[in-house]
């Protein structure tokens, strides 16, 4: 099959970007997006121009590397499927396909359709994470898990942090990535000391780094490569409010504590 | 150069703790005065670094992804190995260290398996705590699977993701450092060279890939966590962005590289569609458990499989190996899928592929308990394949997907450069010629969590350490040669690019340096890659500058790289004139056609040493002995 690109170039993050128009002749059902993209961008070196930069790693669908929209769709028009995973027979015979970068304050264009996602990174070492040094462990099957408990924390750990929820978005909130590490973490008995600050400290950072509000559109929840789901989001909401009436009980007992 | 494994004396069990009583410590107050370099992000490189700043080292930690999240360690599926004996099934430590040492097929060193079988039940403890959501049994407890080459039920996993879940654990404690200022990290910065200052290694030249700066870091000691090199084969389940430069530059100042040419082809990969595939996906080998691999019993029958009688077909693992059936180790399956095949009795469009069928498995314990155990995969490969193997067998073929060789290291993970510290896949040390599934994380958590956090400290406390200026010459040869040959990638401006070369380097590897090697293919493949390499040098074409973000360097750089490396492959597999593992030399077989060793000649490890380039390298060799364990044929029937 034979398509058109229109896709969104741009030198750095400096720079005026704009659409540049290209054609992909033979393109075959087999293919991956991102294969598609392998050829034209061959053909383009051969023409001695600067190929399409992309963010991609694993291709397959595991590491959230990858991702950019394609015709106002976050990783394309198949759900639950990252660009990487997505194929060329998902698309016809002289379709045109419009390509842009994740589109959010808090993830500068790096060049072409590489964003900055280095966001997520710090609202993680904000407090996405249980304290537990290494050697300090006790046995594994020392503190029973309920299989419902973990199956679901599992349902939230599953995130890639590719950023499609934040690109998808009409405010480029970060609440389905924060509520999926806020979850997987708070539903097992490991994750329960550090709960309240937890909360606290991330959604603190992922304010101040330029992410908007929610206000329950679910457009993350469609776009989401992984299926993590909205009800993540209205577990964080919960547990906001009760870590915030927590917070002064918390405090008092640090000050106390100390020394 | 001589090879001193450093192996503490004593009885197996007790080597370990009696080398951690005799290490010496570095003092809390000491530690702060260390700054340790760690390049890679995986379960080796981000477990060690964080390890390390828990210990109060200050740690620099690279990686070339945007994120330290994205390391391929991410996309390991099937589960993590531990002598846990949770299941009651007769495990033990001795039995998780014999079963690696005789999966290696007898071509690795002791002791480390031991240690490795040793900390495996501290690691699972750890990433618990950590909150790793492990399968989890309905009374609450941790739950297992089985996996290729053993007996027993020792494999801990999270779905189909059990990579992504430990990474993950490992990225959050490395960020909790990254939070508290004792790790500093430097994302999308790729290894360029290693600074090596009166023969330790003291320091890193990298380039910045955002804005193609050149940058040297200086420490007190580097460790290296960067992962296999099976990308040298082009068509790999790894991660595009996988490579060698790291450990060849330190092989070019003078590490020494282990037995190149032992790679792992994984038996169950999604098979090759055309000329522009660009990576090849694994399906997990739990799917063994419960899948059947067949082939038609007739060459050439192009019916559809739910067309052919049972009684037409071959379950040849079950039929050659009744003991472990369709769990033999991978080279066992890998060999067979690729026998059956060149008989023609292959199946799919090419011929290259054999049937994984879970017909029965469905029928014996529904849809639903499949969907549960294998749901995630069956998706991914419905997704490529277009095909829906809930109804359709999977069609699978062999695949790179690892590599037991790598840089050499003694019993502390220290190479043959002091102070140069290599982890995980990257080193060769625990997995012989052929690793067991579900061992790569193990071995990986290990080396990070529980091994370089004690043997660093020894080093560090027995030596010295003056500050290397910024301008010392061996600073300023590593950063001239890095902006040298970044010049000269971008001024060639031939007619080639660097994946054409990449392609076509791959196909001489896979041909004769894949699942069956001989004397004559590896000696033809030793003719034609110096040619490639020098059409390489002359004709590839790399767009753009060294400035800015330029994917096109970036690889290009790699596969310079990988043109290198391949040809010592070959070279280590013409000398290892036997077959063990993975290294399956046509000449010398069994009557049945499994691997034949030569224990008299060739129970030892092959490292070679760099001696400049167009020269041939040394091969030094550490003779490896067996005092724990009877040198046995390998037997899976």
């Amino acid at each position: 099959m034979k398509l058109t690109l229109k896709v969104w170039r741009q030198k750095d993050a400096k720079s005026k970007g704009e659409f540049v128009t290209y054609v992909a002749d033979d393109v075959q059902d087999d293919m991956s997006f991102l294969e598609m993209l392998d050829v034209v961008n061959e053909g383009l070196i051969h023409k001695g121009e600067e190929p399409i930069a992309f963010d991609n790693d694993c291709r397959e669908g595991i590491c959230g590397t990858c991702g950019f929209v394609i015709n106002g769709q976050a990783h394309g028009p198949r759900a639950r499927t990252t660009v990487c995973q997505l194929h060329m027979r998902t698309f016809k015979d002289g379709d045109t396909l419009v390509l842009e970068p994740w589109r959010a304050e808090a993830f500068p264009v790096v060049k072409d359709l590489v964003v900055d996602r280095t966001a997520f990174d710090r609202v993680i070492a904000a407090g996405g994470f249980i304290t537990a040094p290494t050697g300090s462990a006790p046995d594994g099957n020392a503190v029973p898990v309920p299989k419902e408990n973990a199956d679901l924390a599992m349902d939230a750990a599953a995130c890639i942090g590719c950023g499609a929820c934040v690109a998808a978005c009409p405010n480029a909130s970060a609440m389905l990535f924060v509520s999926a590490k806020v979850s997987h973490l708070g539903l097992l008995p490991q994750g329960q000391p550090e709960r309240p600050e937890r909360i606290r400290s991330m959604v603190a950072k992922m304010d101040a780094e330029g992410f908007g509000t929610c206000t329950n559109h679910g457009e993350c929840e469609a776009a989401c490569p992984k299926g993590i789901r909205m009800e993540f989001i209205a577990r964080m909401n919960a547990d906001f409010v009760r870590a915030s009436m927590a917070s002064g009980r918390r405090e008092a007992a640090g000050d106390g504590g100390s020394g | 150069m001589e090879l001193k494994s450093n192996v503490p004396s004593g009885p197996i069990e007790r080597k370990w703790d009696k080398h951690r009583f005799e290490m010496k410590l570095v003092n809390p107050a000491n530690k702060r005065k260390h700054t340790i370099i760690m390049v890679g992000s995986g379960l080796a490189g981000a477990g060690g670094a964080a390890s390390m700043a828990e210990l109060g080292y200050h740690v620099k930690c690279f990686c070339y992804q945007d994120s330290p999240r994205r390391a391929h360690s991410i996309a390991a599926q099937g589960g993590i190995n531990a002598a846990k004996n949770y299941r009651n099934d007769g495990d033990s430590v001795f039995r998780l260290f014999y079963d690696t040492v005789k999966g290696g097929d007898f071509r690795s060193r002791e002791a480390n398996v031991y240690r490795l079988a040793q900390v495996s039940v501290n690691i699972i403890d750890q990433c618990v705590a950590q909150g790793v959501p492990f399968a989890r049994e309905y009374g609450g407890l941790l739950d297992n699977r089985s996996f290729g080459g053993a007996q027993v039920s020792r494999t801990f996993y999270a779905r189909g993701q059990t990579g992504q879940q430990l990474l993950l654990g490992a990225y959050q404690a490395l960020e909790r450092q990254i939070g508290l200022g004792q790790v500093t990290m430097y994302s999308r910065h790729e290894m360029q060279d290693l600074v090596v200052v009166d023969g330790r290694a003291r320091g890193v030249v990298v380039r910045d890939m955002v804005t193609g700066e050149v940058q040297t870091h200086l420490a007190d000691a580097v460790v290296l966590a960067t992962g296999g090199y099976g990308n040298v084969f082009y068509l790999a389940t790894y991660a595009k962005g996988c490579n060698a430069t790291a450990i060849w530059r330190a092989y070019k100042k003078g590490a020494a590289f282990a037995n190149p040419c032992f790679t792992q082809i994984h038996p169950t990969c999604i098979p090759v569609t055309g000329e522009y595939q660009s990576k090849l996906t694994l399906m997990s080998e739990s799917l063994r458990n419960d899948g059947r691999i067949w082939v038609p019993k007739a060459k050439g029958d192009q019916r559809p499989p739910n067309q052919i009688p049972k009684e037409e077909r071959d379950y040849y693992l079950e039929r050659m190996y009744p003991s472990f059936g369709n769990l033999v180790p991978r080279d066992v399956a890998s060999r067979a899928a690729k026998h059956v095949c060149d008989e023609g009795r292959g199946v799919g469009p090419t011929g290259y592929g054999v049937y994984l069928d879970f017909h029965d498995a469905i029928q014996r314990l529904g849809k639903k308990k499949i969907e549960e155990k294998y749901g995630n995969l069956f998706e991914m490969y419905e997704r490529i394949t277009d095909e829906d193997p809930y109804k359709v067998p999977m069609r699978i073929y062999p695949a790179t997907h690892y590599t037991m060789g790598g840089l050499w290291v003694d019993y502390n993970l220290m190479s043959t450069i002091p102070g140069l510290f290599v982890l995980g896949e990257a080193n060769f040390s625990d997995h012989g010629a052929n690793r067991l599934g579900a061992s790569a994380l193990m071995q990986g958590l290990a080396d990070g969590y529980f091994i370089i956090p004690y043997t660093i400290g020894n080093y560090l406390a027995r030596e010295k350490f003056a500050a290397v200026p910024a301008d010392h010459p061996e600073v300023r040869a590593a950063e001239q040669a890095v902006a040298d040959r970044t010049a000269r990638l971008l001024s060639i401006r031939g007619q080639r690019t660097a994946t054409s070369f990449h392609r076509e380097l791959g196909k001489i590897l896979w041909e004769h340096c894949g699942m069956a090697r001989d004397k004559k293919g590896l000696e033809h493949a030793l003719g034609k890659i110096p040619g490639l390499r020098a059409e390489f040098w002359k004709n590839v074409t790399v767009p753009g500058s060294g400035a800015e973000l330029n994917q096109s360097l970036e690889n290009a750089g790699r596969v310079a790289d990988f043109l290198e490396l391949g040809e010592l492959m070959c070279l280590d597999a013409l000398e290892r004139d036997e077959s063990c593992g993975c290294h399956f030399r046509l000449e010398h077989q069994m009557p049945d056609g499994e691997a034949k060793r030569n224990d008299e000649k060739f129970c030892n490890v092959a490292a070679w040493e760099y001696t400049g380039d167009g020269r041939k390298p040394n091969r030094l060799v550490e003779p490896l002995t067996y005092e724990n364990v009877e040198l046995t044929v390998r037997s899976y029937k």
